[in-house]
């Protein structure tokens, strides 16, 4: 269902990005490089007290004409960024949950293996079938 | 196994049947093959394949015997009682159409047919060339006693086919320059690769298996299945082990552990971790496959492939699974995208923990079990190539030591493990009940491993439905923060008494001299004593207390706890120096406290002393200010370490507080 998967560390740096290769892939990375912005807000209007509280699920960060951007954040702040295509209507919240819990798990068995260094690209294998998986539902 | 293009089928060349160049040539290659051992194969009447070369030609095809008695007749050898060049190319050519599929009959080969494809050479290769090099693809279905040895080697399979690309010529022999452990030996078919240094003349059934190992590591069907491999230089280690070969049992060959491969694994897991049903962490595992020299991210992809449960730590059967994989890495093989099936954990599981003592028991199994003899070559292959050839791979540090010990005893349990492959080749299943048989003398083994594997296999069972334990709620942060606020609520309550009442340390000191100098002559036990006293001594410090030391004994009762406990602590002490000074205490104390009724007693106890020691009076007076002092010194002590405490708490409360402050800052990072 995605059209855009991209993993963002904690430096805002992207350790995976990966569109469907139809589209135009740099307007896709423009467009999470700009919704970082919107993830960092969001973070920081949680304030000191609502630290605790704080969801995971950030929900949707900003709805564009052709498509809406959806973010995730873990407490090591690593986030997540999917863009789904806008004429997905079917598309519900709670799928969008269960498409970032898949992906912070696979993202959990990356980091499991003690050959990948945090702060590397993500090169697994498994980490891309999975979310080829969840890029091709769409189509 | 596969067939692919069809099978050298003869055409008759240019008799009957249209033969493309290629096919002319493979098929003139081939029967020269078959002719060359026997020179009377090429006098008149008409060149003739030796009968014997030929059937085991045939039978390498890997097509059924009926098939073959068909195709026999029909390419009207039997008509003529010897296979001339046109039976010959007619029936090369009816072994391609079935091997492709197509029936039997002559109709069949009068099409266009996929260039015949032997085990020997695949793909392309084959396909190139018509060379005896793809007759070596010639399936051997050749019974026991003609297999002999099975080697397979993977690698040198892959160099040698080259070779054979390159001399297509010389069926016979060119041996490869490459070292001789070729494969096959078909021995009347050159086909490049039969450098029939293997005895066996008749045979050996080419894998095709080397081919689709190449192809892909993993999905040789035909390994079990046919033909051995006649390997030279296994021959040594290679007992001669007829194997039927049932195709297809052994689709994921190169992927099976062998029994010295296990124990190599074993032993290798118990270096690292001597428990063998623990697991090793991530970091000594990665240090340990990092001394494999392969690339870091083949190894990440190792580790993806063999950490079933993803939690970054690996089992025993994971362990050798990974290991496996390395192996099998090493020596050319790819890499799979899949665990393949013989290495998942909970097939790995009962096996992995099969002790040696099986490979004993399985000397009755090795006649009767049929072998994948190119599994056991193969595993055998992959340790020899990994000592044999330094140059073929970096050699492995820590695997070429093991290989090169494994090597000697592996003659001895060739035919253990050829019963061991046979059993585990024949079904999975089978194998696990093989090896359950076997495990009947280690009995005291099973139920652990039973027990082990259950869990392994609920383990694994459960692995995909797990419900990731992992919580990624927002209450972690909560969490974290609670943890936090509670060190600092225990609040010092003894220490608040404790430095309050430490000022009345030196008078309830006071008072106990006075006390243990009342009972001096007896040594009191120190606990008891001071109870008593202190209730005197209550009475007693507070009317000392407001002369002498000018502080503000504010709580009383809180001093007397105190006192008791330093009346415990210090009496342990006391009572020896009573016991020496007691007359010296009991002057001091009558020269320190003149206004307690106690010590206007002491006098009276000890009349006789001042007579005596006028001029120790000083010496006394002397000792009595050590005294003192060292008692203020205790005190001083005492109170250093419990303020030194007070301190301590109060820098964790601020610790706490600054990281709970920093939690709730809003992170700002750039």
């Amino acid at each position: 269902m995605a059209v855009c998967v991209a993993v963002i560390a904690k430096e805002n740096y992207p350790l995976y990005i990966r569109s469907i290769p139809t589209e135009n892939e740099l307007k896709f990375h423009y467009t999470v490089h700009t919704s970082l912005d919107v993830v960092d807000e969001k973070i920081s209007a949680m304030g000191k007290a609502l630290v605790d509280q704080r969801e995971l699920y950030l929900g949707l960060l900003y709805p564009t004409e052709d498509y809406k951007v959806y973010g995730y954040v873990t407490n090591s702040k690593v986030k997540f960024v999917m863009v789904v295509d806008s004429s997905n209507t079917a598309l519900r919240d709670n799928e969008i949950r269960s498409m970032f819990r898949k992906l912070h798990n696979s993202y959990t068995d990356v980091m499991c293996n003690p050959f990948y260094n945090p702060g590397d690209c993500i090169h697994s294998r498994a980490f891309d079938n999975m979310v080829t998986s969840m890029m091709m539902q769409v189509c | 196994m596969e067939q692919g293009p069809g099978g050298a089928a003869a055409g008759g060349a240019g008799l009957l049947l249209p033969l493309s160049d290629t096919e002319q040539q493979r098929y003139s290659e081939l029967f020269s093959l078959c002719c060359s051992p026997a020179p009377e194969g090429g006098s008149a009447p008409a060149p003739a394949a030796g009968g014997s070369k030929v059937g085991d030609l045939f039978r390498a095809s890997q097509l059924p015997a009926d098939t073959l008695h068909q195709i026999t007749e029909l390419c009207g050898a039997k008509r003529v009682g010897y296979f001339g060049p046109a039976q010959f190319y007619v029936a090369l050519k009816l072994i391609a159409a079935a091997q492709s599929g197509l029936p039997v009959r002559i109709e069949s080969i009068k099409s266009e047919l996929p260039l015949p494809r032997f085990m020997a050479l695949k793909n392309d290769i084959e396909m190139r060339y018509g060379n005896a090099a793809e007759i070596l693809g010639v399936k051997f279905q050749i019974p026991h006693p003609i297999l002999e040895k099975n080697s397979f080697r993977r690698s040198d399979e892959g160099d040698k086919k080259q070779e054979t690309k390159s001399p297509p010529m010389s069926p016979m022999c060119s041996p490869p320059a490459s070292p001789s452990n070729y494969q096959r030996i078909p021995l009347s078919y050159g086909y490049g690769k039969s450098r029939s240094k293997l005895e066996q003349p008749h045979g050996v059934s080419y894998e095709a298996r080397h081919s689709t190992h190449q192809q892909d590591g993993p999905a040789t069907g035909n390994y079990g299945s046919k033909s051995a491999l006649v390997h030279s230089s296994l021959s040594r280690f290679l007992s001669v082990e007829s194997e039927p070969q049932d195709s297809s049992n052994y689709p994921d060959d190169p992927w099976r552990i062998t029994e010295e491969q296990r124990e190599y694994y074993i032993n290798q897991f118990k270096s690292l971790q001597p428990d063998l049903n623990s697991l090793i962490s991530g970091s000594v595992a990665k240090n340990f496959f990092t001394k494999s020299k392969l690339p870091i991210p083949e190894l990440s992809h190792v580790w993806e492939l063999s950490d079933v449960d993803c939690d970054g730590a690996l089992t025993l059967p994971e362990f050798c699974a990974a290991f496996h994989l390395i192996v099998a890495r090493k020596n050319g093989y790819p890499l799979p995208d899949m665990l393949p099936e013989t290495l998942l954990p909970d097939y790995l599981q009962p096996a992995s923990l099969k002790p040696k003592r099986d490979c004993a028991l399985l000397d009755s199994y090795s006649e009767s079990l049929s072998v994948s003899q190119q599994t056991r070559d193969f595993n055998r292959t992959e340790l020899e190539t990994v000592c044999e050839d330094p140059t073929n791979s970096e050699p492995l540090i820590l695997f070429d030591v093991a290989t090169s010990i494994v090597e000697p005893t592996s003659v001895e349990e060739m035919p253990d493990k050829s019963a061991l492959t046979q059993d585990a080749n024949s079904d999975d299943n089978q194998a696990l009940n093989i090896s359950t048989t076997t495990k009947t003398i280690p009995k005291d083994f099973k139920p652990s491993q039973h027990l082990s594997v259950k869990t392994v296999v609920q383990e694994s069972n459960t692995l995909k439905a797990r419900p990731r334990s992992r919580s990624y709620s927002s209450t972690s942060i909560e969490e974290a923060m609670k943890k936090g606020e509670e060190p600092p609520m225990p609040p010092p309550r003894p220490q608040k008494s404790h430095s309050r009442a430490s000022s009345l340390d030196l008078n309830k000191i006071f008072q106990q001299n006075t006390q243990a100098v009342k009972s001096g002559w007896l040594p009191p036990p120190p606990a008891l004593p001071p109870r008593p006293f202190v209730s005197q001594t209550e009475q007693v410090s507070e009317i000392e207390l407001h002369p002498q030391m000018n502080r503000a004994p504010s709580q009383t009762e809180e001093s007397s706890p105190m006192r008791k406990e330093i009346l415990l602590t210090q009496p342990p002490s006391k009572p020896i120096r009573r016991k020496f000074r007691s007359e010296n205490q009991m002057l001091e104390n009558q020269e320190l406290t003149p206004t307690s009724s106690v010590t206007s007693s002491l006098p009276a106890v000890k009349p006789h002393l001042p007579a005596q020691k006028q001029s120790s009076k000083q010496k006394r007076a002397i000792q009595t200010a050590i005294r003192k002092n060292k008692e203020a010194n205790a005190v001083l002590a005492r109170l250093n370490s419990e303020l030194q405490q007070q301190l301590k708490e109060v820098h964790k409360e601020r610790i706490a507080l600054e990281t709970q402050l920093e939690q709730l800052r809003p992170v700002t990072v750039l």
